[in-house]
């Protein structure tokens, strides 16, 4: 079967009006606006676990345990029933939420400050426990709330407010690829890094999320999404850099594919291998991957 | 029944389905006879990775609507006092047992290590009787004030065996729980937030910080009025007024108790809730013109003695008769519970102030 690719046409009047993307708003989402800068990726991130629990009939039944960090302004304008933890504690606040309402779809929102650093422990031992969770980190790198200082997952090199010169192994140590400490643990049973920097990325941050909860539905576990989300108020980059920046710094560190699903597990190292030899066949195929749209290790979906 | 078993086989009577909990002597039998208990009426009981862990997944049950506690040691407790600030900010119910390490904990306990202006109520119980009840009673005022209550015990309320009897104690009436969280507003305009902020979901009136903790300071306000519990025996020509509470006091009583029948005109104040302090009951018993001392015994370096000064306002002189008083682990008690320590100390007090 032949696939006819379809392009928007220029030379002819639309046929309809086209639409905002506003004119989208997930049923879960209150309100069209957010007070999130220009050009940050947790608003996509949010609109993904959005869709993806409406997709799965959940839009009546599920709570959400929400971190502290700039996405918390989606505390009063998710259209889900909310409890407001404290910085790194949503894990045990969605522990305790869960083991009293096993019958909904319980999931913490945090950011990287949130869960990789203060609230480490948290997200180990819930996941290590098994708990029938869902945690969703929204990785950037940074603590954008604060005005862009270094996490634990700042890839080597990059310049925070404290890290001016750019983070130094020796001086403040290694970033932490936290979903490579989760999949290993017997609990956890889904585990995947998507990116929500291009289209493609996006569509698959949806896909992971789908399946993280479908597994919390399945009652086997507990389930981690990581989804890289774009600052470049934090990176101190023009808006319109943000997508390169994360492609090109904080991807290669933060490789995006599944790292635990049906029990196979991968490395962030087997995933960036991965990537090299797709890369590679596409070169020798003669037309090499322009951009990382086709960062799917996973295989062909974009 | 031991004290521990007794105030876990109170909290499930109460009606408590989710208890977390991290090891540590003296409290650690609570824990356990939490575990075995929960399970046997569908709650559930969990052994979490560290007290910061605990409190926060009681936190999220008592957010879904359930009756739900934690606890440890005052050390413990510190670990947990971020998430007191918030929970109470949040107008959460919690219960939360502190099985102290002696009575070091008063500042602890009623100054909150937390953040921000908060206040919980704090019951004193003297013995397992009285644990048994009070361990009802803070389900109870937790949610009729929509605000965590503090139960204080400590190794020997734990570790003494009394004949009690556990029977469920009606207290009345609670408020309804609209803002429990159950996933079934979610998809509609009446989406919940839990939050300590004052804020609440877009298109409904935000309160916002400053009118929220306006309010609860307001409602701080009505339970110091309202809350304040105390027993006062043979005060009325007492020369000497002895303040002590828990299990310490109840040596008082029965010191006290042993004097008076030997002629000495002493009688004592015993604060049963330590927050609110019963400020109105202490300055009665010092007003007299018969009082000539106002003794505190606790067994601490004092820290009640500050609430106590607070109360007597100079009417008297208030002394420390107390102190520091452990056994050698740190963990239990040290000779200050014994009654005829407690006796000699009043006796002390009792003793003509020389010109
Ligand atoms: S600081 Fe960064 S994370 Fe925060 S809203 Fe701005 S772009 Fe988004």
């Amino acid at each position: 079967m032949t696939v006819t690719p379809v392009y928007l046409r220029t030379d002819v009047a639309p046929s309809e009006p086209s639409r905002r993307i506003v004119d989208d708003r997930p049923r879960l989402l209150l309100t069209d606006e957010h007070d999130m800068c220009p050009g940050c990726g947790e608003p996509l991130a949010v609109r993904c676990f959005c869709e993806a629990i409406e997709d799965l009939g959940q839009g009546n039944n599920v709570i959400v345990v929400a971190g502290i960090g700039c996405y918390t302004t989606f505390s009063m304008s998710l259209a889900i029933d909310t409890v407001q933890a404290l910085h790194g504690r949503a894990p045990s606040l969605a522990t305790g939420v869960k083991r009293m309402k096993p019958d909904t779809v319980v999931f913490t929102l945090q950011g990287d400050g949130d869960m990789v650093n203060e609230g480490l422990q948290e997200v180990i031992h819930t996941a290590a426990r098994g708990e029938h969770i869902t945690c969703i980190l929204v990785n950037n790198g940074v603590f954008g709330e604060t005005g862009g200082h270094m996490t634990a997952t700042t890839v080597l090199g990059q310049r925070t407010k404290n890290s001016l010169e750019g983070r130094d192994p020796d001086y403040h140590g290694y970033p932490i690829l936290i979903g490579d400490m989760l999949a290993p643990l017997q609990g956890t049973v889904y585990c995947a890094r998507a990116s929500v920097h291009n289209p493609a990325g996006v569509a698959r941050a949806k896909r992971y999320l789908k399946k993280a909860f479908e597994t919390q539905i399945a009652r086997q576990g507990f389930s981690f999404v990581e989804i890289l989300t774009m600052c470049p108020t934090g990176w101190f980059i023009p808006t319109n850099e943000g997508p390169a920046y994360m492609d090109e710094v904080m991807g290669e560190v933060h490789v995006t594919g599944e790292l635990k699903v049906d029990g196979v597990l991968r490395t962030t190292e087997d995933l960036k291998a991965e990537w090299a030899r797709k890369a590679a066949e596409a070169a020798a195929r003669g037309g090499g991957p322009s951009f990382d749209v086709e960062h799917t290790p996973e295989g062909g979906e974009v | 029944m031991e004290g521990s078993e007794a105030i876990a086989e109170a909290a499930v009577v109460a009606g408590c389905r989710f208890f977390a909990g991290y090891p540590m002597t003296p409290f650690t039998e609570v824990l356990e006879h939490f575990a075995v208990k929960l399970p046997k009426v569908g709650g559930v009981c969990i052994n979490a990775e560290s007290e910061l862990e605990a409190v926060g997944m009681a936190w999220g049950a008592v957010a879904t609507g359930n009756r739900a506690a934690t606890g440890s040691t005052g050390q413990g407790l510190s670990l947990m006092q971020e998430s007191f600030s918030e929970i109470t900010m949040a107008e959460l119910p919690i219960v939360l047992f502190n099985i102290a390490r002696g009575q070091y904990d008063y500042y602890q306990s009623t100054r909150g290590g937390g953040h921000g202006d908060y206040r919980q109520i704090v019951l004193a119980p003297m013995d397992v009787t009285e644990a048994v009840e009070h361990c009802q009673l803070a389900f109870w005022l937790a949610e009729k004030w929509r605000n965590p209550v503090l139960f204080m015990g400590d190794y020997l309320l734990t570790h003494t065996y009394e004949a009690v009897e556990v029977t469920e104690i009606d207290y009345g009436p609670v408020p309804d729980k609209p803002w429990a969280v159950d996933g079934s507003s979610s998809g509609t305009l009446d989406a919940k937030l839990v939050s300590s902020l004052g804020f609440d979901k877009v298109g409904r009136p935000h309160v916002g910080p400053q009118a929220h903790w306006l309010r609860l300071a307001e409602k701080w306000a009505v339970m110091r009025e309202q809350e304040q519990r105390s027993e006062t025996a043979f005060c009325d020509d007492a020369e000497v007024i002895v303040v002590a509470f828990g299990t310490l006091a109840k040596f008082v009583r029965y010191v006290v108790k042993e004097l008076r029948a030997e002629g000495h005109r002493v009688g004592y104040v015993r604060p049963i809730t330590l927050w609110p302090f019963p400020e109105p009951a202490v300055a009665a018993a010092a007003s007299g013109s018969h009082v000539r001392t106002v003794a505190v015994l606790e067994n601490n370096a004092g820290q009640m003695i500050d609430d106590v000064r607070l109360s007597v306002l100079g009417r008297c002189p208030v002394v420390a008769i107390g102190g520091i008083s452990t056994d050698g682990s740190g963990f239990g008690m040290g000779a200050l519970l014994d009654p005829a320590v407690v006796r000699e100390r009043i006796l002390s007090a009792l003793e003509p102030v020389s010109a």
